[in-house]
Parts: structure tokens; sequence; C-alpha cells
């Protein structure tokens, strides 16, 4: 008796609740989740393995995302992906590729080079090995670029600047509202095009971008002006008054500090400088951090509700981690059945523990809390 | 509280001042109302007090203005932010963030308010403007109305000791416009706010006004004074003055209420005349508008060659109507935008779409010049389907000006702009000039498009479209913006047009134009038609859908003033009054 009651309370508390402002994950645990299958992907060619990472953001996206605006974004990514995989075959197929192979599929006229361009190669003879081998890269660039489409659709990248320090803040926010310029410029073009058609004129051809070219980018610079005077009037960059001393400080702590990262970096990788290298960069990346630090202390701002890292968010970014530590250990052990191979043609199998890692990625599709249905009318339209 | 002394604003390349030596002083806790004609500064007045106007429009400020004591000369927006709210004509340009909860702290963020206070303050603000059960939806998905109340939102979590409003309800439907009027009411009453706002549409506000400030010319110096005795003498004026003015009510009703407990002895009167004038549906004479050049007078080009030429020639209206719309349905999304909406227009007949904003009068419009494409249902304009008819066919059908006239004009001067609407319609080159010319009267050739005013803006649209002679005509929002004087002259444009035998059909929220103009009235309501009549029918028994003048008169059925006015002058029986 106690015992059912115990495991009622438990699944209970172990159920989703509905997601509101104060239970939301913070984004950062999103973007590590979200970065963690991305990292697993970037460790394995296999194209099932691929899959199922796809397949797991996927899932996690449609359980989880809200109907903001931000949050259509995956439909644009995937579509994004396949592009890529296009791309790299094409470029496969007409420019050559280094992979040796026997099974030809069909040859392309050659394009005779002269000297100079010796290596590259239009046309010729193309193999099953080199399509295959451009596929199973693209796929993981793909792939790659889905598990972002996912981060992005399921935080608010604006939210993600509530994790940046104060110094940085009014930075974050300028380059904001520089990026919601994007998506109102697509806005403008459609509302231009539609009232072309008003005009009788076609709405599409060359001739057409040419004509609304112009009032499109006016109205969008007209926008950026009106939404700064709005942030100005609204004390955006409202500075605190910082002696003299303090002000100068963090001038010299930043740019000292910055100067040092270059150098430290220049250091490391000049190969002749490894010595000071690494204690350098230490050294200019504590500056820095001390003269962002420094800084905060000129801007007044306050942080409204910031998001909390609870359990639940603990648990997203760690199945995000769990899944990249899973594949990194795997590929060193087993390379093999994470890069099915090429050049004698073998069929790809599921390695059987990297795929049940590559399922821990599920777990923010049941911890994640849940967003509410969706709003019956959806007043989009304005009038 | 603010106080302007001396000041003058003059831009740059301007060669007058917008506004010279306003003297001027707002008192603490008072609803200030800013009107005059467009073009007179109201906007620069209101950009001075919040600090923008010198510091961030440039142009030069002489004199000066302080508000609680601080002075914009020293104080930059920024450092006036804690003091002074400013939501200004589009709240889409006003939002920095994109959830409504955010959108309320940014601005106590900003001014480093203790998280506490924000909590607090957020949570009653969303209370005092209704607001609690969108706290977490994006912005870009509230309607217009709700748009505007985050805005003002937005500015009131700062505790600003004065808010400073540019036509805060011009965009909104009259439910709408009362729920913000309401809430900035309650500021002013509850909590010694200042408010000072410039509204065109004066009979929504001037009732709540406690000052009201009158700027009667470019370049003149206000008048101010109690609402009643500024608008005794104010060129613009809402009709229940007007109607206040024509009956001689010595202290000027200003609201409903105060002008119905003096109306009695006009209702009186006007009872014994016959009836209102004789209600025009159709001027019946009216000819179905000889269809303008239909496939004869097309500039031959390429493209027009292997154009669907077929479709060109049957264009004879089945039945005498202009356009048949049936069993309409649109679906966006998983949004039905339209359900079984049934509507025929005939020629020379007006019809007004009303209900409240994002219930789908927009989405019919376009839908009847075919850029949207029926789910179900069936649309003719012409005898066409518009969605699967080549633009430059249906330009000759149908014509919309859309809410932003702007949108409609590419080239950079007028002349231009016509060439190019002659050619794209395939009329005769000077016809569109003409029509500038008598729907703009005085405006050089070299124009630049954007330097024109509102209304000039909007008469130019229509004098593009309309030179493709549509015998149907669109109207999208056309008075969003316009003053009273602009206002009669669209009306006057398009009687005219309607007596041509042109079909209009406007979407409006202006129940005063919608009064004025149509003969027919169609509300829409979450996307269904809800009632469609004859004006006076639909519109007397709605509050909120009837204009001043049926709510003052309200057992008899007039409509507007000039219906009053042309009873009272014109039939002898009566005895002529001032």
């Amino acid at each position: 008796m106690t015992r059912t009651t115990g495991a009622a309370r438990l699944s209970r508390a172990l159920r989703a609740p509905e997601a509101t402002r104060g239970n939301a994950l913070p984004a950062g645990a999103w973007w590590l989740w979200a970065l963690g299958l991305a990292a697993a992907a970037s460790r394995t060619t296999n194209p099932l393995l691929l899959g199922l990472l796809v397949g797991v953001a996927g899932y996690v996206v449609a359980a989880r995302r809200t109907d903001a605006p931000w949050a259509r974004s995956y439909g644009a990514f995937l579509k994004l992906g396949l592009f890529v995989i296009g791309v790299r075959l094409l470029f496969s197929v007409f420019l050559g590729s280094p992979v040796p192979g026997t099974h030809t599929l069909f040859t392309l006229p050659g394009l005779p080079l002269p000297d100079w361009a010796q290596g590259v190669r239009i046309g010729g003879r193309v193999t099953a090995e080199q399509v295959v081998f451009a596929l199973y890269d693209g796929a993981k660039l793909a792939a790659l670029l889905i598990c972002v489409g996912a981060a992005n659709s399921l935080a608010n990248p604006a939210r993600l600047l509530k994790s940046l320090p104060g110094a940085l803040y009014e930075a974050g926010v300028a380059v904001v509202v520089a990026m919601t310029f994007a998506p109102n410029l697509v806005a403008d073009v459609v509302r231009l095009r539609t009232a072309r058609r008003l005009r009788g004129r076609p709405t599409g051809g060359i001739g057409a971008v040419l004509q609304i070219g112009l009032p499109v980018l006016e109205g969008a610079l007209e926008r950026s002006v009106a939404v700064a005077a709005s942030m100005d009037a609204r004390g955006y960059g409202r500075t605190a008054r910082v002696p003299a001393s303090v002000r100068r400080t963090t001038n010299a702590l930043t740019l000292g500090g910055l100067l040092g990262v270059c150098a430290g970096t220049y250091g490391l990788l000049a190969a002749e400088g490894a010595v000071y290298g690494l204690p350098l960069l230490l050294a200019g990346l504590v500056a820095a951090l001390a003269g962002l630090r420094l800084g905060g202390r000129r801007t007044v701002r306050t942080r409204y509700r910031p998001d909390r890292w609870g359990a639940r968010a603990w648990l997203v970014a760690g199945s995000g981690a769990a899944v990249a530590a899973a594949m990194i250990w795997a590929a060193a052990a087993d390379p093999a059945a994470l890069h099915p191979g090429v050049v004698p043609l073998t069929a790809p199998v599921l390695p059987l523990w990297p795929a049940a890692a590559v399922l821990i990625g599920l777990l923010p599709a049941a911890v994640a809390p849940v967003p509410p249905p969706a709003s019956p009318k959806d007043s989009e339209e304005q009038s | 509280m603010i106080r302007f002394e001396q000041v003058s604003v003059r831009y740059e390349g301007t060669d007058r001042p917008t506004l010279s030596g306003v003297d001027l002083t707002v008192p603490e806790g008072e609803l200030v109302l800013l009107v005059g004609p467009s073009g007179v500064g109201k906007s620069t007045l209101l950009g001075a007090v919040s600090g923008l106007v010198p510091h961030f429009t440039g142009g030069v400020l002489t004199g000066r203005v302080t508000v609680d004591g601080r002075d914009t000369r020293t104080h930059k927006p920024r450092e006036l932010a804690d003091l002074v709210g400013t939501v200004g004509q589009d709240p889409l340009a006003h939002f920095v963030t994109d959830t409504v909860e955010d959108e309320l702290a940014y601005g106590m963020e900003s001014l480093g308010l203790a998280p506490g206070v924000m909590r607090r303050r957020v949570e009653e603000t969303l209370d005092l403007l209704g607001l609690a059960e969108l706290r977490d939806r994006p912005i870009a998905t509230l309607s217009g109305g709700q748009q505007q109340r985050v805005a003002i939102g937005s500015v009131l979590t700062p505790h600003p000791k004065v808010l400073v409003l540019d036509e805060p309800t011009s965009a909104l439907d009259p439910a709408a416009a009362e729920d913000v009027l309401a809430v900035l009411q309650r500021l002013v009453h509850d909590l010694g706010t200042t408010v000072l706002m410039a509204e065109h549409r004066l009979e929504r506000v001037v009732q709540y006004a406690d000052q009201v400030v009158l700027l009667p010319s470019p370049g003149a110096s206000p008048v101010m004074g109690t609402p009643a005795d500024v608008m005794a003498v104010s060129p613009v004026r809402p009709p229940v003055v007007a109607l206040g003015r024509l009956a001689g009510w010595e202290p000027l009703p200003l609201s409903v209420r105060d002008a119905r407990r003096r109306a009695a002895g006009l209702r009186e009167r006007l009872a014994r005349i016959p009836l209102p004038a004789p209600e025009g549906p159709s001027p019946s004479p009216a000819p179905p508008e000889p269809l303008p050049a239909p496939a004869a007078v097309p500039p031959t080009f390429l493209g027009r060659l292997l154009g669907r030429r077929p479709h060109t020639a049957p264009g004879p209206l089945p039945d005498g109507d202009v356009t048949r719309v049936e069993g309409l349905g649109v679906r966006r999304g998983r949004v039905e935008a339209l359900r079984r909406v049934s509507l025929s227009v005939a020629p020379g007949e007006t019809v007004a779409l009303m209900g409240r904003n994002g219930a789908g009068k927009s989405t019919l419009l376009t839908t009847l010049v075919g850029m949207i494409e029926p789910t179900t249902g069936s649309v003719l304009v012409g005898g066409l389907p518009p969605s699967r008819t080549e633009p430059r066919t249906m330009a000759r059908r149908v014509g919309l000006v859309p809410q932003e006239p702007r949108d409609l004009l590419y080239a950079d001067t007028v002349a231009a702009e016509c060439a190019a609407a002659d050619s794209d319609a395939g009329a005769p080159a000077g016809s569109c000039r003409a029509l500038v010319s008598e729907l703009l009267p005085g405006v050089p050739d070299d124009t630049h498009p954007r330097d024109l005013s509102e209304g000039q803006r909007l008469a130019l649209a229509l004098a593009l479209v309309l030179t493709a002679r549509p015998p149907l005509l669109l109207l999208d929002e056309p008075t969003r913006g316009l003053d009273y004087a602009a206002k009669a002259r669209l009306v006057g444009v398009l009687r005219r047009l309607a007596s041509k035998g042109h079909a209009i059909v406007l979407a409006t929220h202006d129940v005063e134009l919608t009064a004025e103009l149509a003969h027919r009235v169609v509300i829409l309501a979450d996307g269904e038609v809800v009632a469609d009549g004859p004006t006076r029918q639909v519109v007397v028994s709605s509050p909120a859908f009837a204009p001043q003048t049926a709510k003052i008169l309200a057992p008899q059925e007039w409509l507007t003033v000039a219906q009053v006015r042309a009873a009272l002058e014109a039939p002898v029986p009566g005895e002529p009054t001032a």
C-alpha cells in the first residue's frame, strides 16, 4: 500500500510539468544538449548512426517545441541539411574525388586542364565508392546542422543573451536587434511582391527583385532607426558613474588581456613558442575576464527572472554530454564500426552500444517541461 | 510637469520651422490631448518631451523643454527614461524583446531596478492592462490591440511620471480602443500620471481629456484650454461637437451622454421632418461602368503572346454583380481565417467591412484580388477567378489600396510613378497624371512619394490603382492616420467614384466613415459574416459600430451630421436656426 502510493508520488514527481516562465529550461541547457549531439555526429560517418542522431533530435523537437516563430526554424534546417548533401554529391561527381574506386557508375565527358591546374579534375569517371564517400561526408555535415537547428527551435536564441556577462549584454542586444533585420527583410519582400501584383505586374523575375530592392532596404532601415529610438527612450545604454581610475584599469585590463590571448595563441600554434604560449594565453584570459568583470560595474542593468539551472536542466544538458562522451569513447575503441568502409564497399552495420548511447539523447523528451498546447487561434493576421 | 518655453524646432533641409514659439505648461496628473491637422508638428512636439527630437532625430531646437525640472538639452532620452514613457505610432517598431513578459521588464532592466521590484511591477502591470493570459506569448502573434496594450505596459513598468502617446488608438477597432483609453484614464485617476497624447480620432478621446492643446496650422503657436473651449474654435472636431455647433448648444457637449441630455429639443424637431434622407443604396441608374479597355489596349510584348489570352475575353458580368463570393473558406496553417463567407457587390454600391482586429477583413480583401487562393467555395470578380488569373488582367477588374499605401509606390517621383501606372494599365499616357491632379491637387511632378503626407500618399496610391479603371475598388483601412480634412476629401472622392458606377468595398474600424459612405455594412467575426444589411439597420442597433450622431439621436435613425444639417436646412416647414 505504502509502496503503491510511494510509486504514484514518484511517477507524479517525474512526469514533466507544463512549461511556464518559472520552470523554463535555460537556453544554455538546450544548446549544450544540441552541441553534445552535434559533437557525437562529428565523430561518425555511419549513416545509420547519423540517421539515428537526426531522428533523436527531431523527436525531441517535435515533443517539446512551442509555436513561437523561432520554433518553426527546424524545417528550414532540415532542408538546409538536404541541400548540403546535394551540393557535396554534386561536387564529388563533377570535380572527382581522391577516393580510389573500381565500381564505375558512369563516365562524364572530361575537360582537359592545363598543367598548372594539376590535381583538379572536371568530369571523368564516377565510381560508386566516391559517391558513397561523398554521401557519408555530406550526411555528417547535415546532421551537425540539424542538431544546431534543433537547439535553435527549442531555445529562443535571444534568451541565451541573458547569460552573457553584464559588460557584454548591451552589445548582445544590439546583435539580436540586428539579426531581426533579416526576417523582417524577408517579410518586406513578400509584402512588396504582393503589392506589385496589385499594380498588375508580374511578381517574379529579376526586374521585380531590382525594383522592390530599394524600397525594401529603405523600409528595413527606417524600422531599425525606429527600434533604436525606442531603445534609447527606454534607457538602453544608461551607465553608472564610475571613477576614472576604474575606467582606465578596465581598459588596460581588457586591451592587455586580449593582446595576451592573441600572442599566446600564436605562441601555441607557432611550435617554437610553445613554452611561453600557454602561460601567456592563460594570463591574457584572466586579465580579459577581470576587465569584463570590472566593466560590468559601469552598467546599471539588472536581470528580470533569469532562468534557473534545476535538476531538469542538468538532465537535459547531461544527456547531450553523455551522448558526446559515449561516441568519442566508441570512436577510440572501435573506429571501424563508426566509419564504415568505403573502398571495399561494405554495407554499414548499426553498432549496438553506440546506438544505445545515442538514445540517451531522447531524455529531454521526457524530462523537459511540456509546452502548453497551441492556442486555438493564433491571430497572425493583422487588420 | 512639462514646460515648453519659446520652443522652436527646425529640421535640416526645410525652409521653415516645424514648430515655432511654443509656450506651454502641462500640469501634473492631467490628460492632455494634442490636436490639429496632419503635418502641424504634433509628433515633433511629442518627441521633444522625451528628448528624442533634438537628440535622436537631428534638427535644431531653440528654447527650453523641461520635464519635472530636467532640461532635455542636458539630458539625453536614456536619462529621461525613468521619467517619460513614450509610445510611438507603430507599436511593432517599439518592441525590443520578443515575449510579452520580457518586453514589460525591458525598461526596468535598463534602469537597474531590483529583481523583486521588477517582478512585482510586471505582475501589477499584467493585471492593470488585462494581459495576464498573454504573458508567455510571442509578441509577433498578438493582435493589434493587444500589441498596443503591451507597448503601453512596457513603458508603464518603470513608473514614469509622464506618458507620451502618438495616436494610440488609430489602428484599433472600437472595442480595443476603449480598452486602451480606459487604461489611460485609470492611470491618470489612480496613479496621477501625466498623459500627453496626439490623436486624430477625436470622437474616441476628446471626452477623456482634461485639457486640449490645439496646433491650428504649421508654425502657429498652440492654443490651450478646456476641451469645450478649444473645440469651439478647432478646425478639427468630432461629430458630437459638430452636431453641438450645428444645434447651437452652449457649453459644447463632448460626450454622447452630454449631447443626449441636450438633444431632446433637436430630436423633437427632427421627428417632424419626414424621415432621414432617402437612404442611397446604389444610385440605381448607375450603368455597370464601361469596362476598361479589356484586351484591346494592352501594350504588345512578348510574354503577352504566350499569356492566357482567352481568359481576357470572357469579361462581362454574369448578372450585374461586380463580384460574387460564395461559401468562401480560407485556411492558413491550422487557422481558418474565413468560413462560409458569401457576398456579392453590385456596381455603384459601397460596402463597409467591419469587425474586430483579426476578424478576417484583410484576408477577404486579399482573396478578392487573388493573392490568396480560396480553400473552399468560389470567388468571381468580373466573371474571373482572381487567384487563377494573370495579375495584369486582374488589375483591370479589381484594385486594392493596401493598408500601407506606400507599398504600392516604388518610383522616386510622382511623375515616374504615374508613367509606370499608365504603362502597367495600358492606359493612354497622362491618364494617371490626370487622376492625380484631380485627387491630389497642387502636388508637383517631381515630389518624392515619401515626402507626401499620409493622406496625399493614400490619394496617390488610389490614383495609381484607378488608372486601370477597375469596376471594383477595395480599400483596406483607408482612414488610418488621416485628419478630418483629409478624410472629408477621401469621402468626396469615393462618393464620386461610386456615382460613376465603381463598386467600393472598404475594410475599416472607422464607424463615422462607414456612416458617411457605406450603403451596406458587412460585419465579420471570427471569419464568418455575422451581419449583412443596409448601413442604417446594421449600425444603429450596435453599441460598438453606431456613429456618434446615431447614438445621440437614438430612436431616430440619423447617421451623420451632414444628414441632420441637410434635413434642418433644406425643407422649409421648420424654422431655420443658427
